[in-house]
């Protein structure tokens, strides 16, 4: 028996920038902190609404300071990735049978794209 | 039986997942064009609170702020396991409750509003 077996080092905190995959990965995953953040905005927006126009107001100055417009524009790239990343794996996530084939991967991902496109134009008419 | 949580996590993870991608983009352009000033009309306090005073509007409302909380609570946990933070327990038990304390806020709003 190896007395000394081989132990590769492995770091627990930086292990993901071995590989452009893992840093893929990462960058995946770390979306949520941005769409988390976006959501407590959501709350906090809510919250200043049902306090009445001065606390609304107050709410959409802030919104509107140096700040606000960096968090915008970093939660903005953050859910764009989030979208696409999350767009990619839908053939693997859910595959779908039709009789003996399974029906492309290309077209369940661009299925989910065309439909992102009009819920998008959706909401921007109705926005805007 | 042995019963897990994890259904209802996974599930919310899920759901959380689908609707933000299919929703925030779009969402997070127009807050953005507020922020800019480029649509000065668009949060207006009038038009908000008549979007919020139906219950169509506060179940949109509430289905987007919850999903993404629940959703991106979940990711974190999982997240911050991959960042070498190996205390999952404390961890899950802190993201989730910032998630349902945000629903619980949620609620009380749009039931006052």
């Amino acid at each position: 028996m190896n007395s000394k077996p081989y132990v590769r080092e492995i770091s627990k905190t930086g292990w993901f920038f071995q590989q452009p995959r893992y840093m893929r990965y990462m960058a995946r995953e770390v979306t949520c902190i941005f769409i988390g953040a976006y959501a407590l905005l959501l709350v906090v927006a809510l919250k200043r609404l049902a306090q009445g126009p001065e606390a609304f107001q107050g709410f959409v100055d802030a919104l509107q300071s140096p700040l606000g417009v960096l968090f915008n524009l970093a939660v903005l790239v953050a859910a764009v990735y989030h979208s696409t990343s999350w767009f990619n794996v839908t053939p693997q996530a859910m595959p779908i049978q039709r009789g003996e084939e399974f029906v492309p991967g290309k077209m369940i991902v661009g299925a989910h794209y065309a439909a992102w496109a009009v819920v998008s134009v959706i909401v921007l008419i109705w926005g805007a | 039986m042995a019963k897990s949580n994890k259904p209802i996590v996974w599930g919310l993870f899920a759901a959380g997942g689908t609707l933000t991608a299919f929703l925030l983009p779009a969402l997070v352009l127009l807050t953005l064009f507020a922020a800019i000033g480029f649509a000065p009309d668009l949060f207006t306090y009038q038009s908000m609170r008549a979007f919020a005073a139906n219950w169509l509007g506060k179940l949109i409302i509430f289905g987007v702020i919850t999903l993404s909380l629940w959703h991106a609570a979940h990711r974190l946990r999982v997240t911050v396991h991959d960042f070498g933070v190996r205390s999952d327990l404390v961890v899950a038990t802190i993201v989730y409750m910032i998630a349902a304390i945000g629903t619980i806020s949620a609620i009380f709003s749009l039931f006052s509003i």
